[in-house]
C-alpha cells in the first residue's frame, strides 16, 4: 500500500430500503420488501434464488421496468428513470429477443441507431461488438438461421454496442443446455475483464453464481428479501476448473445454506 | 441406381399423363355430334388417368426447391385442366343448353371477340372503383388504427364495435351510396372504402398488440420514444396481420364494386353487363366478364402475396 | 363491466354523429322548401324537420326504429310488409346455404389433409375460387336455376354455400393439421388408423378453429342469400327489400332493412359464439 487510501468512490448502483407489493386479485404481494445493497465500479454481482423471490423484479426496478412504491434506487446517482433516459445501461433479457426481419448486424445496430450515432460509428461499433462475443461473419445472417446460444450472444453483443457502465442481465443463459452454458460462462468473464463493466446478473444456477460473480446476493420468496450478501474471494482469472477446488465448494455451501434459511427448499 | 428408380418413378404419371391426352382428344372429337357410349367411356377413362397422374405426381419425392414447386404447380394445373376438359366435353357432349352453362370455347370465343368492351368494363369497375376505394379505404383504416393504438380507451370500445360491423353485410349501404354520389364510379368506391375499412382496421389493431412484451421492455431500456417503437418495432412486427387483412380485402374491394352496380349505374362496368347480359340470356358474356373478374383478382391477389413474401420474409409462415 | 363502458361510450358516440349527419345532410332540402314556400322559419324548427322527412336523404334514428317497430311487431308476420317475414326468408336461405357450406368445407378439408395428391391439386383452387366474384354472378345463377325449374330457396342457399364453404375448408385445414407432431407421432406408437387419428386427435384440435370459420362463413352465407334475392325483381327477403326500397327511393325503408339486416347479422355470429363458449367450456379447452 502507497500512500494514504484513495476516499471510496460513490456506489453505483445503490437500493435503500426498497419496496415493491402488487395489488393482485387474491390479496397484495410482497415482491420486495425492504432491500438494501451497494454495488461498487466493476464488481460482477449475481443475484440467485427460488422463484418468486424478487430477484428479476429487483433488476428490473433498478432498469425503470417496474416501479417501487417505497424506498430508494439509485443508479450512477440519479433516479433510475434519468438513468434509463441517460442509457446508463444495457439491458440482456431471457430470450434473446432479436428481431427476425434484422440481420444480426442489423440488431446489433438497433439501438445505435435509436441513440443517434453517427453511420461510420455504427458500423466500427457492430463489428467491435460482435468481435467480444465471436459472432464475426455472421453479420449477414438472420436470427433464425443461428442456434439458441449463438442468438444469446448476439443480444449480450446488442447489450455491449453502446457506452453504457452497466450491463444488466436477467438469467440469459437459462434456456441453454449445460455445455453451452459453459462456454458462455467463460466468454461472459473474459468479456468482463475487457470492458471493466458492472454487471448484475440473476440467475437460479447456484454453480453459475458462484463461477460468475465477485458477490453474490441470495434472496428468498414471500416476502422477497435478501437473505444474504457473500463477497467471493475467488481469484478474478477463472478456468473452468476451479469449480471443483475447495473454495468454489465452500462458497456454493454457504450460498446453499442462505437458500435453506430463506425457506427456499420447502 | 437411384437416378434410375427416380426416374421410373416419375414413368407412371408421365404415362397416365400422356394417355389421359390421348382420351381427352377422342372425347373431344366424339363431343361434337353430341356423345354417344364411347364419348363418355373416353371421357371417364380421361379423367381417370388424370387422376392417376395427379395423384402419382403427389406421390414423388423431388429434391430441391425449384422441383417441389413444380411438382406442386404441375398438380394443380393438371386437376384445373381437367376440370376444363371435363367441362367442356360434357356440355358439348351432352348437348347441355348453352343458355343453362355455355362450353369454354363459346366462352373464349365471345372473349376474343369482345375485348374493347370487356377492357372499358374493367377500367370502370377495377381500376376506378375497386382499387381506388382499397387503396382509401385500407389506408385510412391503417391511420385510424395508429390513431386509436394511443387510446386503450377508444381501443376497448371500437374493437367489438368493429368486429360487429365487419360481419354485417355492408353491400346493403350501395343503393344509399347511389344517392349520395350518383350513379358514377364515385359511389361504388364509396362501398368498396366502406366494406374494406373495418375488416383492416380490426386487422390493424391486432397487429400491433403483436409486438412481444419483451421487445417493448428492451425499446424502454434505450429510451426509445413512442414514434422509435412504432417505426422500428411495432409497424414491423404488424406486418404478417397487415397483409392478412390486405388479402381479405382485395377480394371484398372487387366484390363490392361489382355487386354495387347493381343499384344503379351508367352504361359501363363490369356489374351493370353482368346484369344486363343475364336479362338478355347472353350467358357466354356474362361469363367473360366473370373471367375477367377472376383474372383481375387472381392477380390482384397474387401481387400482394408477392409483397407479402418479400415483405414478411422473416415470418414462419412464409420459410417453408 | 369494464368492457362494457368503452363500446357504451363508442355506441353513444356513433348514434350522436349519425343524428349530427341526418340534420347536416337533410338540411338542403328544407331550405329549398323554406324558399319554396316563401316562408322563413327558425333553425330550431328546420332542425325538427329534418328529423321528419317524409323522403331524407338520411334518415334519423328514431324513424328507421319507428319503421322497424311498425314492421315487425305491428304486422302480422304472415303479412308481405312485415319485416319478420322478409327477415326470416333471408335468414332460410342462409341457414340452409350455412349448413351445406359448413359440410362441404369439413369434407374437402379432411380430404386435403389426407391426400397428398388432393392438398396439392385442389387446395390452390379452393383459393383461386373465392377471386370468382360469385356475388357478381348471383343474379346469372338465380335466372339459370330458375329456367330449369329450381327456384326458391335453393338457388340462395347455393350462392350462401359458395361463401361459407372457403372459410371453413381453409379454417379446418389449419385446424386439422394444428396437432404437433410430438402428439403425432404418439398416436402412431398406438398404430392408431387414419381414422382413429382424425376422430380421436385432429378433430377436437380444430375445433376452435372451426368455430372462428364458422363466424366468418356464416356472415359470409347471409351476404350471399341477400345479394343472391337482388336479381330478377325479387318480392321477398331483406335484399328484395333493399331493392324496392331503392327503386322508389323509401329511404326509410332501405335503412330499416340494412338494420334487420345488420341485427341478424349480429345474432348470428353471437350465436356462433355462444356456442364455441359452451362447446370449448364442455371440452375443457376455455381460456
Amino acid at each position: 500500500m502507497t500512500g494514504p487510501s484513495l476516499p471510496k468512490a460513490d456506489p453505483v448502483i445503490e437500493a435503500r430500503g426498497l419496496t415493491l407489493t402488487f395489488q393482485t386479485g387474491d390479496g397484495p404481494v410482497h415482491a420486495l420488501s425492504d432491500v438494501n445493497l451497494t454495488i461498487d465500479k466493476g464488481e460482477f454481482v449475481s443475484f440467485i434464488g427460488p422463484s418468486g423471490c424478487g430477484k428479476t423484479t429487483l433488476l428490473r426496478v433498478i432498469a425503470d421496468l417496474e416501479q417501487a412504491t417505497g424506498g430508494v434506487a439509485l443508479v450512477n446517482g440519479m433516479t433510475p428513470e434519468a438513468a434509463r433516459r441517460a442509457r446508463a445501461y444495457g439491458y440482456v433479457f431471457q430470450a434473446a429477443g432479436l428481431y427476425p426481419w434484422r440481420t444480426i448486424a442489423g440488431n446489433v445496430r438497433l439501438p445505435l441507431e435509436i441513440m443517434g450515432y453517427a453511420r461510420a460509428d455504427m458500423d466500427a461499433r457492430v463489428a467491435r461488438t460482435l468481435d467480444l462475443v465471436d459472432l464475426t461473419g455472421f453479420e449477414r445472417k438472420f436470427p433464425w438461421q443461428l442456434s439458441g446460444g449463438m442468438q444469446q450472444r448476439a443480444s449480450i453483443a446488442r447489450a455491449l454496442a453502446f457506452d453504457a457502465d452497466i450491463l444488466l442481465m436477467d438469467e440469459p443463459f437459462g434456456a441453454l443446455d449445460e455445455i453451452v452454458r459453459d462456454h458462455l460462462n467463460e466468454a461472459l468473464l473474459k468479456l468482463w475483464a475487457r470492458t471493466e463493466k458492472t454487471i448484475g446478473f440473476v440467475t437460479h444456477s447456484i454453480p453459475e453464481a458462484v463461477y460468475l460473480s465477485t458477490k453474490i446476493v441470495v434472496m428468498s420468496p414471500r416476502p422477497g428479501r435478501i437473505i444474504d450478501v457473500i463477497e467471493s474471494d475467488l481469484p478474478k482469472d477463472r478456468p473452468l476448473d476451479i469449480r471443483e477446488t475447495p473454495e468454489f465448494l465452500a462458497l456454493a455451501h454457504r450460498v446453499r445454506m442462505g437458500l435453506r434459511a430463506g425457506h427456499s427448499y420447502d | 441406381m437411384i437416378a434410375r428408380a427416380r426416374a421410373g418413378a416419375g414413368a407412371r404419371p408421365l404415362a397416365l399423363g400422356l394417355l389421359a391426352l390421348l382420351l381427352a382428344g377422342l372425347a373431344l372429337g366424339d363431343a361434337r355430334g353430341g356423345f354417344g357410349l364411347s364419348g363418355w367411356l373416353w371421357t371417364l377413362g380421361a379423367w381417370g388417368c388424370a387422376w392417376g397422374c395427379v395423384a402419382g405426381l403427389a406421390a414423388l419425392n423431388p429434391r430441391g426447391a425449384l422441383l417441389h414447386r413444380a411438382q406442386r404447380v404441375g398438380a394443380a394445373v393438371i386437376f384445373g385442366a381437367t376440370l376444363l376438359f371435363l367441362w367442356q366435353a360434357i356440355t358439348v357432349g351432352a348437348q347441355v343448353p348453352t343458355v343453362l352453362l355455355p362450353p369454354p370455347s363459346m366462352i373464349a370465343e365471345r372473349f376474343a371477340g369482345s375485348l374493347p368492351i370487356l377492357w372499358a368494363d374493367f377500367v370502370q369497375t377495377f381500376v376506378r372503383a375497386a382499387l381506388f376505394g382499397y387503396v382509401v379505404g385500407c389506408g385510412a383504416a391503417v391511420l385510424a388504427a395508429l390513431a386509436i393504438d394511443r387510446s386503450p380507451f377508444l381501443q376497448a370500445g371500437l374493437l367489438p364495435v368493429g368486429n360487429l360491423v365487419a360481419a354485417l353485410p355492408i353491400i346493403g349501404i350501395a343503393p344509399i351510396m347511389v344517392m349520395w354520389f350518383g350513379f358514377d364510379w364515385h359511389s361504388k368506391a364509396a362501398v368498396v372504402i366502406v366494406m374494406v375499412f373495418f375488416p383492416m382496421l380490426v386487422n390493424t389493431l391486432e397487429g400491433l398488440k403483436a409486438a412481444e412484451r419483451m421487445q417493448i421492455d428492451l425499446m424502454r431500456t434505450y429510451a426509445a420514444d413512442y414514434r422509435q417503437t412504432l417505426l422500428k418495432l411495432r409497424l414491423p412486427a404488424a406486418a404478417p396481420f397487415l397483409f392478412n387483412g390486405l388479402k381479405i380485402c382485395s377480394t371484398l374491394a372487387l366484390i363490392g364494386a361489382i355487386v354495387a352496380e347493381f343499384f344503379g349505374t351508367p352504361t359501363v362496368g363490369m356489374g351493370f353487363r353482368i346484369s344486363t347480359e343475364v336479362g338478355r340470356m347472353n350467358v357466354d358474356m356474362v361469363w367473360a366478364e366473370i373471367t375477367v373478374a377472376a383474372l383481375a383478382g387472381s392477380a390482384f391477389y397474387g401481387l400482394i402475396s408477392v409483397a407479402e413474401r418479400l415483405l414478411t420474409f422473416w415470418h414462419p409462415s412464409q420459410r417453408r | 363491466m369494464g368492457a362494457l363502458g368503452p363500446v357504451a361510450c363508442v355506441l353513444l358516440a356513433i348514434l350522436a354523429i349519425w343524428y349530427g349527419a341526418a340534420m347536416g345532410l337533410n338540411m338542403a332540402w328544407e331550405r329549398d322548401q323554406a324558399a319554396r314556400a316563401k316562408t322563413s322559419p327558425t333553425l330550431v324548427e328546420m332542425l325538427g324537420a329534418t328529423m321528419a322527412q317524409a323522403r331524407p336523404v338520411l334518415p334519423a334514428p328514431h324513424q328507421v326504429a319507428v319503421e322497424i317497430w311498425q314492421t315487425t311487431v305491428q304486422k302480422k308476420i304472415t303479412s308481405k310488409r312485415s319485416l319478420v317475414h322478409h327477415a326470416w326468408i333471408t335468414l332460410s336461405a342462409t341457414l340452409l346455404g350455412f349448413g351445406m357450406g359448413t359440410v362441404l368445407g369439413i369434407a374437402l378439408a379432411v380430404g386435403i389433409v389426407h391426400s397428398r395428391a388432393m392438398d396439392m391439386s385442389v387446395m390452390p383452387w379452393i383459393i383461386t375460387s373465392q377471386t370468382i366474384p360469385i356475388l357478381a354472378i348471383a343474379p346469372m345463377i338465380i335466372v339459370v336455376l330458375n329456367a330449369v325449374g329450381v327456384s326458391g330457396l335453393l338457388p340462395k342457399a347455393l350462392i350462401s354455400t359458395y361463401l361459407a364453404f372457403f372459410p371453413v375448408a381453409v379454417g379446418m385445414v389449419k385446424g386439422l393439421r394444428s396437432p404437433d407432431a410430438m402428439q403425432l407421432d404418439q398416436m402412431r406408437t398406438w398404430s392408431a388408423t387414419g381414422a382413429q387419428m382424425l376422430w380421436k386427435l385432429r378433430w377436437p384440435s380444430s375445433i376452435p378453429y372451426l368455430f372462428a370459420s364458422l363466424k366468418v362463413g356464416v356472415a359470409a352465407a347471409l351476404v350471399g342469400a341477400i345479394v343472391g334475392e337482388l336479381p330478377t325483381g325479387a318480392v321477398a327477403g331483406l335484399g328484395a327489400r333493399l331493392l324496392a326500397g331503392s327503386y322508389y327511393g323509401q329511404t326509410v325503408q332501405i335503412w330499416s332493412a340494412l338494420i334487420a339486416a345488420a341485427v341478424l347479422a349480429g345474432t348470428l355470429v353471437g350465436l356462433v359464439g355462444l356456442a364455441n363458449r359452451i362447446v370449448l367450456r364442455r371440452m375443457g379447452m376455455a381460456r
